[in-house]
Order: C-alpha cells, then sequence, then structure tokens
C-alpha cells in the first residue's frame, strides 16, 4: 500500500524536478479542457428576434486540436476567438484546447452545447466529423468547421469555411525565386492533403514568374509536428544545395532555426517567426481569423445561415478582399524591386480573371491541369489540387 | 553529398537521443527493472532542459535540469515497483503518462521561447579525416559526451564493484542480502541513473537536435530505446549500434527524398518498428534466455520477487 504521505512526497519531488528549471512567472499555465470567460466590453454581436439555427444562444464556442500557444495554427485560431471575445459583449466565449480528433470532440462540443453555445467553431481539419454528428442530434446549433471539405448538400447546420491559403504562399514564392543562387527551393511538408499540395504548388509557380530555372524540392515527415523529423529533414534539403526553405507544418520553429544556423534563406508559414531568423527571413504568410470569425459569428446570428454560402464549402481569398491569410512582413535582404514585383503580383491574382493557377498549368508528368487562358474558382482549385503538383516540383506524392 | 554519407550521419546525430535513453535502460534492466516510463523521462528531459537553458542561457544548466526530471521520473517508477511491487510495465505506462501529462501542463510557457542552443563543433584534426571526420566529429558537444558514456557505461557495468552490485540486484539479489546490500536501494539507484540518462537524452533532442519544445516531442523515441535493449541483448556497446541503426532508419526517408526518389511515407516511418519486431521474432526466445534473471519474471508476467 502507498501511504498518502509518501505519495505525496513522490508528486511533490517529481513536480519540482519538472519545474525547478522552470520559470516563476509562467505558473497557471491552462491545460486541456474548456474554460469560460466574461464577456469584454464591446458591441452587441446577437440579433433581436431572430429564429433558425445558430440564434437565441448566449454563448459561442472553440474547439482547438492543439494547444492555444503553438506558435503556428492553433494559437491564430484561438487569438480569433478572443477577437470575437472583444467584439461582442453579448456573447460568452467556451474555448477548448487539445481537442483530439475523434470522438472526444463531440464530447467536448456536447459539453459546449449544454452550457448554451448555438455556435461553435470546430478549428481542426479532422474535426468535421464529430462537428457533423454532433450537429445532426442537435439542429439548433450551427458548427463551422476549419479547413474540411463538405461537398454538396450539407446538413442545414453545418458549413466549411477557409482562407485561401496558397495566394500569400504565391507571393512568398516571388520572394524565394528572387533569392536563390541554386534554384533549388526546399518544402517540408507534413502529409499530401489538397490544402499543401496547392500550397507547394502555388510557391514553385511563384517562384517561377520570376526565375524560370527554379525547382522546388519536397520532403514529407508524416507527421504535423515531429520536430526532430523537421530537423532532418531541413538538413537533408540542405545536402542538396537547397537554399530557401519553408515549410507547412504545425510548428516551425525547428526549421526556421535549422535555416538560420546554416546560413540559407527561410519562409514562414501559420505566423510571423522573423524573430527566430533574423538573417534569413524572407518572408511568410500568417493568420488573422479576428475579422472573419466576427463576421461569421454575426451573420449565423441573424437565423440566415441555412441555404448561404456559408453553409457549404466557403473560401475567401483575395478576390473577395478578407482573406483571413496575409503576407507576413519581409525580412532585411527583400529589396525594393521585389517587394514592387510582390505588390503588382498581388494586384494581378485580387483581379478577376487573376490567379496563381491562371492556364496554362501543367502537372509534374507535363500533364495538363489547367488549359490556357482558364481561371480556376477558389472551389475549383481544392479539386485540381487532390493529388497533382505541378511543373517543377521534385518528389512524388506518397499514396 | 552522398546518400551513404549524409544517412550515415543523420545517423548519429539522429540516434543520439535514444543512445542515452537505451544506455540508461540498459543499466535499469540489468538491476532488474523495465522501464516504459523511459519515454517519459526522455520528454521530462526535453521541456526540463529547455527551460533550463531558456533560464540560465546555458545549454549545461539546461543538461543538468533534464537529467534532473529524467531522474525525478524514474525514481517514481522506481519506488513504486521496487518498494511498493506494482507491476512493472503497468507502473512504466502509468509514469510514461504522467511525464505526457506534467511536460504539457509546464510546457505550455516555452512553446514559443527562443533559447541559446547547443552548435555543432568540429573536433580539430579528427574532424578532417575523410568520412569518418565528417559522420562523428562534426556534431554538437552532447554527440561527444554519449561517445564517452557509452564505453564508460560498459566498463562500469562489467569491470567495477558499482556494476557487480546492479548486475547482482538482476540476477541474484538474495546474494546481495547475503553479503550485507539491499537489492532495493541498488535497485533504486540503478532506475534513477536510468532516467538521468534518458532525460540527457531528450535534452539533446530539445536543446542540440531540434532547438525547439513543443509537447510529446519526443514521439515514441523513449519506446525505441527500451525495444533497444532487448535488440541490444542488455550489452551497452551494442546499444551504440542499434542507436545508430535507428537513426539511421529515421535518416534515410528524408535523404531520399530530397534526391527525389519516391518512398512510402507510411512504409518508412513504421520501419524502426517493424526491425524491432523482426528482431524480436529473429532472437525471440534465446533474447528472453539471455535476459536478467530479474526481468525474466516481468516477461513472464508473474509476480517479481
Amino acid at each position: 500500500m502507498i501511504r498518502p504521505s509518501r505519495a505525496l512526497l513522490v508528486l511533490v519531488a517529481l513536480a519540482l524536478g519538472v519545474s525547478a528549471c522552470g520559470d516563476s512567472s509562467s505558473k497557471g499555465a491552462s491545460s486541456s479542457g474548456a474554460s469560460a470567460s466574461g464577456a469584454a466590453a464591446g458591441g452587441k454581436c446577437a440579433t433581436a428576434g431572430a429564429t433558425g439555427p445558430g440564434t437565441g444562444g448566449t454563448t459561442v464556442g472553440f474547439i482547438f486540436v492543439g494547444p492555444k500557444d503553438d506558435f503556428g495554427y492553433n494559437q491564430a485560431a484561438y487569438e480569433g476567438a478572443k477577437a470575437v471575445e472583444k467584439a461582442c459583449s453579448d456573447f460568452k466565449i467556451l474555448t477548448a484546447e487539445n481537442v483530439p480528433q475523434d470522438d472526444t470532440a463531440a464530447t467536448v462540443m456536447e459539453g459546449m452545447v449544454a452550457k448554451g453555445a448555438k455556435i461553435i467553431f470546430a478549428t481542426s481539419f479532422g474535426h468535421l466529423d464529430p462537428a457533423k454528428k454532433v450537429a445532426a442530434a442537435h439542429p439548433d446549433v450551427v458548427i463551422v468547421q476549419q479547413g474540411n471539405v463538405i461537398g454538396a448538400n450539407p446538413p442545414a447546420n453545418v458549413g466549411t469555411y477557409f482562407g485561401t491559403v496558397y495566394e500569400p504562399v504565391y507571393l512568398a514564392g516571388i520572394a524565394a525565386g528572387k533569392a536563390t543562387k541554386s534554384n533549388k527551393l526546399g518544402y517540408v511538408y507534413a502529409f499530401p492533403i489538397p490544402q499543401t499540395l496547392a500550397n507547394i504548388s502555388a510557391f514553385e509557380l511563384g517562384a517561377k514568374t520570376v526565375n524560370p530555372a527554379v525547382t522546388t524540392i519536397t520532403v514529407n515527415t508524416s507527421d504535423w509536428c515531429d520536430p526532430a523529423k523537421q530537423a532532418e529533414a531541413a538538413n537533408s534539403l540542405i545536402a542538396q544545395g537547397v537554399d530557401v526553405i519553408t515549410q507547412h507544418q504545425d510548428c516551425q520553429a525547428t526549421i526556421i532555426k535549422t535555416a538560420e544556423a546554416k546560413g540559407i534563406k527561410v519562409v514562414g508559414y501559420h505566423a510571423d517567426a522573423s524573430s527566430l531568423a533574423p538573417k534569413g527571413w524572407l518572408t511568410g504568410s500568417e493568420w488573422n481569423w479576428g475579422p472573419f470569425y466576427i463576421e461569421l459569428v454575426k451573420f449565423v446570428a441573424t437565423g440566415k445561415f441555412t441555404g448561404s454560402k456559408y453553409n457549404a464549402d466557403y473560401r475567401v481569398g483575395y478576390k473577395d478582399g478578407t482573406n483571413p491569410f496575409l503576407q507576413s512582413k519581409f525580412g532585411p535582404s527583400v529589396d525594393q524591386a521585389t517587394k514592387d514585383l510582390i505588390a503588382k503580383a498581388k494586384t494581378a491574382i485580387s483581379a478577376a480573371d487573376g490567379s496563381p493557377f491562371k492556364g496554362p498549368v501543367l502537372d509534374q508528368n507535363g500533364k495538363e491541369l489547367v488549359a490556357a487562358g482558364k481561371v480556376p474558382t477558389y472551389d475549383e482549385v481544392e479539386k485540381i489540387f487532390a493529388a497533382s503538383l505541378v511543373q517543377g516540383v521534385v518528389g512524388q506524392i506518397p499514396k | 553529398m552522398s546518400l551513404v554519407l549524409e544517412v550515415a550521419t543523420g545517423a548519429v546525430r539522429g540516434g543520439t537521443s535514444i543512445l542515452f535513453a537505451a544506455l540508461g535502460e540498459t543499466i535499469a534492466e540489468r538491476s532488474g527493472v523495465i522501464n516504459l516510463g523511459t519515454e517519459g523521462s526522455l520528454l521530462a528531459g526535453c521541456l526540463a532542459a529547455y527551460a533550463g537553458t531558456s533560464v540560465s542561457g546555458n545549454p549545461w544548466v539546461g543538461v543538468l535540469c533534464g537529467a534532473a526530471a529524467g531522474g525525478a521520473l524514474a525514481l517514481v517508477h522506481a519506488l513504486m515497483v521496487v518498494k511498493f511491487r506494482t507491476n512493472q510495465l503497468a507502473t512504466g505506462l502509468v509514469v510514461l503518462f504522467l511525464g505526457l501529462g506534467l511536460t504539457s501542463l509546464f510546457g505550455v510557457a516555452y512553446v514559443s521561447k527562443v533559447i541559446n542552443n547547443f552548435t555543432p563543433w568540429n573536433v580539430p584534426g579528427l574532424s578532417h579525416i575523410p568520412w569518418i571526420g565528417e559522420v562523428f566529429f562534426r556534431h554538437d558537444p552532447l554527440v561527444y559526451v554519449s561517445y564517452v558514456l557509452a564505453p564508460l557505461t560498459w566498463l562500469v557495468l562489467t569491470r567495477t564493484r558499482v556494476g557487480l552490485l546492479v548486475r547482482a540486484a538482476g540476477e541474484r539479489p538474495e546474494v546481495l542480502e547475503t553479503y550485507g546490500y539491499d537489492p532495493a536501494l541498488v535497485r533504486i539507484g540503478a532506475v534513477v541513473v536510468g532516467g538521468m540518462f534518458a532525460g540527457i537524452g531528450g535534452a539533446h533532442l530539445s536543446t542540440a537536435y531540434a532547438n525547439a519544445w513543443f509537447e510529446n516531442m519526443s514521439n515514441g523515441r523513449g519506446f525505441i530505446a527500451v525495444a533497444l535493449v532487448i535488440f541490444a541483448a542488455w550489452h551497452p556497446l551494442k546499444a551504440v549500434g542499434g542507436a545508430y541503426l535507428f537513426g539511421a532508419a529515421l535518416a534515410l526517408a528524408p535523404a531520399l527524398q530530397a534526391r527525389g526518389y519516391h518512398v512510402n511515407q507510411f512504409a518508412l516511418a513504421a520501419m524502426p518498428y517493424v526491425m524491432t519486431l523482426v528482431a524480436l521474432v529473429i532472437f525471440g526466445r534465446s533474447r528472453v534466455d539471455e535476459a536478467p534473471e530479474g526481468l525474466k519474471a516481468v516477461f513472464e508476467l508473474t509476480p517479481t520477487n
């Protein structure tokens, strides 16, 4: 038998061991689980007298697959939730971190519904199935999911939304194409999902507009965040002569620091990480979900969700002017001529007849992906890159 | 850089954290205690080393913190199984989840911190030897520490009185008692030292290799280390080869992909585990026969003495 005093002693010793080296100001760090916070000053977001799915609630719920301070995807979504809290004084915000992409997510969302949530943001790719399940059980609750695809005829109270991530990635590709001397760019990615394949393709196409000889070499890690695997991937790419590196991972510190240590250039993703690479940082793409989340909460509260553009796979980009995925600031090595080129390209792809994927676009085997002169819609892009990469990308898509 | 050279260099770099953990687990198992919580000690080492480096600005202070955290977690395991006679395998898993939970809790504050990490240091003279210099002598200082620690572990285990006590605790604890030693204390000591080694492995992972802290960043490397100890038949020097073999498996995937070869990412990711299984199938019974007597009882799932 363990005497309580002894067990306690062991736990205290252990806690000391882990935290003795820690910084005492970090006390009170939150763990997984839902936490409520009171409404801050701000305007009203609810519509009085509205009826229908998503109305009549006092609470908006947000679930995240990772910790809220990951310097990346989850932190960005969490900051969006805080923006809603600030803007909507009439709603309470519930957040839950580290929610796995399985039935646990459904349980967490059920808990939020029980606490009065009529609108829930399920912010990870794999949260869609549990979202559908909870939505089916609660027709009066609207659940919007971030980044997955629901397809035709969605349930009346479910939708997906995302920014067009590949637009700023295309612009970053221009900076990379200008910066490379070896004409080899490196791309470390996690899994070959359409979003990632479109990003890699856009990066290569952007670089090609200023450097026709450039190639993008890809390495995948089969993991959204395994820093050691990232280090090895970056080392392999650098050994092949890559002198600009970028990535599509949930955590980005390792790759950026490895690149900086080896004296090569780096392009960020998810968040501004220029502080990790003061010399090598070129630019990057980062999230600003706040304005979009607020817009969506206000719209759902009017009761008009069902049948609206949000009750589908909604994608928002430069053409609508409110892409939540922004260009990060430029690093010191990017010259004015390159910045001007990027500004011009941004104007071009924001126009009705512009797109990073304006035809002709060929795949790795020279097969036509987009016909000459054709401008694919946001919706079409994810289908085009379901299992394809453009010419100039080195590395095959794992099956 | 040629493929062979690159994979060999990557094998040493990536195998080092596994090597530290495997050396530590060799000591623990030689004393008759299997510690599946090694993964937890590795992870605690990752965080404590990262935090210690962040606060002090010195990665060597981080290594000490990593060793302390890894040892503290191993102490929980040791007390439970030695003093309270709990099941070794189950307790190890509990300790692992304890490590996972505690590091998640205390780790959030460090995810976005930047540290003064270890940097590679070329050994004068040796690093210029063709091939060998590149593969072995252009690494961070912790890799060189592992070069010393592996033969030292072997030497202490096989050629010293302390090593004899550890091995006796694993093989014939009653003999120890006859001579007036407490086998329980020896075992606790061995498991704690093992945890400290794993903690140093964690320090390598977070402050020399990946240079970042992220939740669950050890990602199974501690389990690989435990499997490796069996693979290496409880011999510290064989563990070196095994650790680099696993390191090579991890380095092969990106090296092939960066050259444009098509590889099945899922097959490659599973390779270290498949290798372990194959080794167990091949050596199977004979390995169990070679195990320290105290461990056989654990493998046979009978209560330990």
